[in-house]
């Protein structure tokens, strides 16, 4: 609306100049032209006008094909800023808590908004587990994991999972603190 | 052959410097080696009592194997000496190496080796098997090797998740010496095993991204996939039984980690767990008829024996957390594994005899997947006591620790019949 009354008073403006022969004139402010900055008739500089407020050129927008660095990006720029959240266990288990169903909730959004995507779901474990148990229960985990994505809907065939036991911490840790990042479930996508 | 110590007492052995019979620096380094690495094996199975060489240092050097300083020996109270002689051949050396009892002064073991000079070791470590087989009925293990995993090369592998360390399939001897790696994968290899005929190592690969066992036969250059593994089917921990003909694992084939028994070509495939549980990490009884594997039914992982097809599946540990059960050789009836103790784990021996456990290693550092030697007498196990995982060898009392790498982190430690 405020637009519009804008461009009615534009139009009438400009039928008053149109049709100002046959009528007296009103006074009209003209322009007065701008002193010249480069030399005076007194050779004295006048002081410098202020600087007018630089503004930014104007950027057009990105184009919204590109916006999705998830849809066009390849897979190492994706996998190194992985979208998915990683599941995180407690010590010698493979259960799936309630803040891990969140993560998984999360992570099965993005796997329907890219359905053709395929991951690997890689299970790890802590140091404080023997070498070859964490083998099966890095597996259990990818497999609670996987299980977990499938009742979401997510097609299993989709889903890939690999056991790596304590082999890649994520944390080189000693600690609570570096365990706790290294019992999980991490997600990699393999192919989209 | 028997040359006996005072009663109650092992024989006390004198290991006299070898002779070199040719003046060349090569023979006389090889004498010198070959007499130094005797001493060390006929030392390892503690049958002898080992006179020190710094004692040995004040007799004489014998400059021929007919004039031994016998008087001297005998001050001693030796009861045996180990002498031994190199001499160059045309396309190599011919090795000499006699144990004289030192009463009669007559050669009680005389053996002359031949063949190239490449490896002086080899030629100890045979002597030294032959005399304890000799002189005391007992299968020495100086010629054995052990096989592990280590991270040493600092290769990585790229992939997905980013760069990550590698580990590939090393050899060594008993004793650590050359030790070198027998895979080139580029990926991690784990839980290598020998084949009891020394052929072969099966070992977990993720070669093609999923677990897969691998067997290598690392002298002739080819390998095997007999679990025919696929993302779906899943392989890994193989163990030999006992003859050559199988090999358990643990897949995930059915959907959860368990225990599976193969014909070594990979067919006949039978399963031998059926559990929601964890059923991992399996190991054969010497006479090939039962399997131990860790399961952790009842919540913390234990360990389990059962009838090789399946059947009377019974837990032996009783509490705490244990994995990696490895079934030692006759005449030892006993399983050593991994037991959590405080921080980190400890080596753990249990015995059928008396249906308890014993405490092999003593809290320093993580000590894990222990690997008897072929005849009992000694387990390999990989430990953090000195910082990074180093494989390690402990006499099953508990003393005689060595190390045996050095370099990088080394884990899963495996010894050959």
């Amino acid at each position: 609306m405020r637009e519009r009354r804008v461009m009615m008073c534009a139009l009438v403006l400009a039928a008053v100049f149109a049709g100002g022969c046959g009528k007296k004139k009103p006074p009209v402010a003209r322009p007065v032209p701008p002193p010249p900055t480069e030399t005076s008739p007194t050779g004295e500089r006048p002081p410098a006008p202020p600087e007018p407020v630089r503004e930014n050129p104007i950027v057009p927008a990105e184009p919204t094909i590109s916006d999705d660095p998830l849809a066009s990006g390849d897979l190492e720029s994706i996998n190194k800023n992985s979208p998915f959240q990683p599941v995180f266990y407690a010590l010698d288990s493979s259960d799936v808590d309630a803040k891990g169903q969140q993560s998984l909730n999360a992570d099965a959004e993005i796997l329907k908004k890219y359905s053709t995507w395929t991951i690997t779901i890689e299970g790890h474990c802590d140091e404080r587990g023997t070498a070859e148990y964490n083998l099966a229960l890095g597996e259990r985990r990818a497999l609670a994991a996987k299980t977990y994505l499938v009742s979401l809907g997510i097609s299993a065939d989709r889903l890939r999972t690999v056991s790596y036991g304590k082999e890649f911490p994520f944390d080189p840790g000693h600690d609570e603190s570096a365990w706790s990042k290294n019992r999980r479930a991490h997600f990699v996508v393999t192919s989209k | 052959m028997t040359i006996n110590g005072p009663p109650g007492v092992p024989p006390k052995v004198a290991v006299a410097p070898f002779i070199a019979l040719s003046t060349d620096a090569e023979t006389v380094a090889a004498a010198k080696t070959i007499g130094d690495v005797l001493s060390d094996d006929l030392a390892y199975e503690r049958e002898f009592y080992m006179i020190g060489k710094d004692v040995l240092a004040t007799i004489p050097k014998a400059t021929s194997m007919d004039a031994i300083p016998l008087e001297q020996y005998k001050e001693l109270n030796a009861n045996a000496i180990v002498i031994g002689s190199v001499r160059k051949t045309g396309n190599g050396v011919a090795v000499q190496v006699r144990v004289i009892d030192v009463q009669t002064g007559k050669a009680a073991f005389g053996k002359e080796y031949s063949g190239s000079i490449a490896n002086p070791r080899a030629y100890a470590h045979t002597a030294s098997d032959e005399i304890f087989k000799q002189w005391v009925g007992l299968n020495g293990v100086a010629r054995t090797k052990l096989t592990f995993s280590s991270d040493r090369d600092g290769e990585r592998m790229k992939g997905p998740a980013g760069d990550r360390e590698i580990k590939e399939v090393y050899i060594a001897d008993y004793d650590g010496a050359n030790q070198r790696r027998v895979t080139a994968t580029h990926t991690l290899n784990i839980t290598p095993v020998w084949a009891p005929d020394g052929k072969s190592i099966a070992y977990t690969s993720y070669r093609r991204g999923y677990q897969d066992i691998f067997v290598s036969y690392i002298y002739e250059g080819r390998m095997e996939t007999p679990a025919n593994g696929s993302w779906a089917k899943q392989n890994y921990l193989p163990v030999f039984s006992p003859d050559g003909t199988k090999i358990a694992f643990t897949s995930t084939r059915d959907g959860n980690p368990e225990i599976y028994v193969m014909n070594r070509d990979g067919s006949g495939i039978r399963r031998m767990t059926d559990n929601p549980a964890i059923d991992v990490t399996p190991t054969w009884a010497p006479s090939g008829n039962q399997i131990a594997w860790t399961s952790d039914r009842t919540g913390n992982p234990q360990v389990y024996v059962m009838n090789a097809d399946g059947t009377g599946q019974r837990r032996i540990t009783t509490s705490g957390y244990c994995d990696r059960p490895t079934w030692s050789p006759d005449p030892f009836n006993e399983i050593a594994y991994a037991m959590r103790v405080g921080a980190g784990f400890d080596i753990m021996v249990y015995s059928f005899a008396s249906g308890e456990s014993r405490r092999i290693t003593d809290g320093i550092g993580s000590n894990e997947s222990p690997a008897f030697s072929p005849n009992g007498r000694h387990i390999a196990f990989a430990s953090t006591r000195l910082g990074k995982q180093q494989i390690f060898t402990i006499a099953r009392d508990g003393n005689d620790l060595r190390q045996i790498t050095r370099e990088g982190n080394n884990g899963y430690p495996n010894w050959s019949r």
